[in-house]
């Protein structure tokens, strides 16, 4: 086929220009590729370099440069090296036994408490000044890749009620509650596919058909038959229920024969199931 | 109230930063899919694209019918793949009686679609039908070379489209050096019509020759197929414009006043103010100059000593 000469031919004059790039290494033959001529577009877009700290910015105007620091540092406390920070680290305040006290100080306070609330607050102070210098770089948009700003519970003022998670059966009548308010009663809404019909809310009602028969029907007459009896009492002889009646003395009579036998019985009761 | 959240765990962050965008980028991962038909020469063209860049390939086998490439609404499940798989390239896979055995090719910038190639594969030869000494094969992630053979790939809009995607497809990891024993894969596009492109893997060896320079051998290894373009879409300038960005482009800070030449080299410009020659200070001290200081100096010391009488007065 033609086409192999071609692909011979043109796959040779790159190996001769390889060739004569080539330098002997220990590996092979090493060949540094000069740069390419095809611009290709990038995956990604090019990253934003990160903007400096407030330290750093104060450090440059300064002159304050970085010092090298060790890893174990001698601890005066307890007369050993200990790491610089992390477990067992020099200057702990556990170590401090005796803490003399001084003429400026007050007479009711602890001094280990006052010490560890001052550590507490300087931690604080340094989280807040890294979260500054985090949302600065995050609105340039050079925030670090394995860093994310993430949103949390806004602050509810007055009492400290923890925000109520919102659950999945809740969050689907939520738009059927907003399409309440609509004039016609979200009835004729453009439901998203998937989304299923609201859920009736409040008592449930049936009323009667509207075309029944002839004349009033049969279920609108029993309706307004009922209604009628209840108000007029034309069986005013059922205003007494009879059974209800009938088991309120028998409740009474058995309670009374109870109370007879425990009296003249004592401790031989028998058990009445 | 916002909060700072990082990784717990140190391989997380890892992962993290290897999906970060880098200033020199290394290669492009590909995403592998299909659409809701397939035939059976399109399965096997995918499965082999797959081998041939198992390195840096992700493999999706089940149907998805929500993706159409070249709709507006039909790219949001491709770029939600992309994000989670980390893949720029796509090679999606269907067939349809309108578009049989059709590969839409495209690339990804910053996880949403930049451009797009829609190639119909005719007369696909697998790697199982060449036959050929099996130590030659060439070794999985090598890097190939590729060679475009043929004028419509300098003429040709589509064709030129096509070149690019292809290479951004078939190189595999970028370097700056290689090691010229482990070459042993070659891709050629030969253009065979304004819209077909003939496309063939070969292994490749070098053979000891008497010069320097060793003796070819290509030999027909893996699959061979034709490729016709059928639709493509450019990415829009704008666009394309901040993808071919690179790292050395920024430095490009414009110096007043120097010029170079290719006679002289480097020339500069210097700009004189005007001398004021009235104004300007002798080097020399003149007599003259001297006697006013000592005048000016006199005046001062009179001017004290009267001072100092008013306050002893007072």
């Amino acid at each position: 086929m033609f086409t192999r000469g071609y692909q011979v031919s043109s796959s040779g004059l790159l190996i001769v220009c390889l060739i004569y790039l080539q330098t002997e290494d220990v590996d092979g033959p090493l060949v540094k590729l000069p740069p390419p001529t095809t611009k290709l577009p990038r995956e990604k877009h090019l990253p934003k370099p990160k903007p400096p700290t407030k330290w750093e910015e104060f450090a440059k105007k300064k002159g304050i440069k970085k010092r090298k620091k060790d890893k174990v540092v001698w601890d005066e406390q307890t007369g050993t090296w200990k790491r610089r920070f992390g477990y067992d680290h020099v200057n702990d305040d556990k170590d401090i036994p005796i803490i003399e006290a001084k003429m400026t100080d007050e007479p009711g306070e602890d001094p280990f408490a006052k010490r560890q609330d001052d550590k507490k607050k300087r931690v604080e102070k340094q989280e807040k000044n890294r979260f500054q210098n985090l949302k600065q770089a995050a609105k340039l948009g050079a925030l670090p890749s394995h860093v994310q700003l993430a949103a949390t519970a806004l602050p509810i003022t007055g009492t400290q009620v923890p925000p109520k998670k919102v659950t999945k059966d809740e969050l689907g009548n939520v738009a059927g509650m907003a399409a309440t308010s609509t004039a016609s009663g979200g009835k004729f809404d453009r439901k998203l596919p998937g989304e299923k019909p609201a859920k009736k809310q409040g008592k449930h009602r049936k009323f009667l058909p509207v075309v029944e028969g002839s004349g009033i029907g049969s279920r609108e007459k029993e309706q307004t038959e009922n209604v009628l009896n209840k108000l007029i009492s034309k069986h005013s002889h059922e205003i007494l229920n009879v059974d209800k009646a009938v088991t309120m003395y028998n409740v009474k009579k058995e309670k009374k024969a109870r109370i007879e036998r425990i009296k003249k019985g004592g401790h031989h009761q028998p058990q009445t199931s | 109230m916002m909060k700072i959240k990082t990784p717990k765990k140190g391989r997380v962050k890892r992962e993290l930063d290897k999906r970060a965008p880098k200033l020199v980028e290394t290669g492009k991962k590909t995403l592998i899919l299909q659409g809701t038909k397939t035939s059976g020469t399109l399965n096997s063209v995918l499965s082999e694209i797959y081998h041939l860049k198992k390195g840096g390939a992700v493999r999706f086998t089940r149907k998805n019918d929500n993706i159409r490439p070249f709709e507006s609404g039909g790219e949001t499940s491709l770029e939600f793949f992309s994000l989670k798989t980390d893949c720029s390239i796509f090679v999606y896979g269907s067939h349809s009686k309108k578009r049989p055995n059709n590969l839409v090719i495209g690339r990804m910038y910053d996880h949403h679609v930049y451009d797009l190639v829609e190639v119909g594969v005719e007369n696909f030869k697998s790697i199982e039908s060449f036959t050929y000494d099996k130590k030659i094969a060439p070794r999985v992630g090598s890097k190939p070379f590729i060679a475009f053979v043929g004028e419509g790939f300098e003429n040709v809009d589509e064709l030129k489209h096509l070149k690019e995607v292809l290479l951004d497809l078939l190189q595999g990891k970028v370097v700056e050096n290689i090691n010229l024993a482990g070459l042993d894969r070659a891709y050629v596009c030969t253009a065979i019509s304004s819209n077909k492109v003939y496309l063939t893997h070969c292994a490749l060896r070098l053979k000891k020759s008497g010069t320097v320079v060793p003796r070819m051998e290509l030999v027909e290894v893996g699959p061979s197929m034709d490729l016709v373009v059928r639709r493509h879409r450019l990415p829009n300038e704008g666009l394309r414009k901040e993808a071919m960005k690179t790292a050395k482009d920024q430095p490009k800070k414009k110096v007043k006043n120097v010029s170079s030449d290719a006679i002289q080299g480097t020339i500069g410009k210097i700009y004189i103010p005007d001398q004021k020659v009235g104004e300007m200070a002798l080097p020399n001290k003149a007599k003259g100059v001297k006697r006013e200081r000592r005048e000016a100096k006199n005046k001062d010391a009179n001017e004290h000593a009267s001072k100092k009488q008013k306050e002893e007065s007072e």
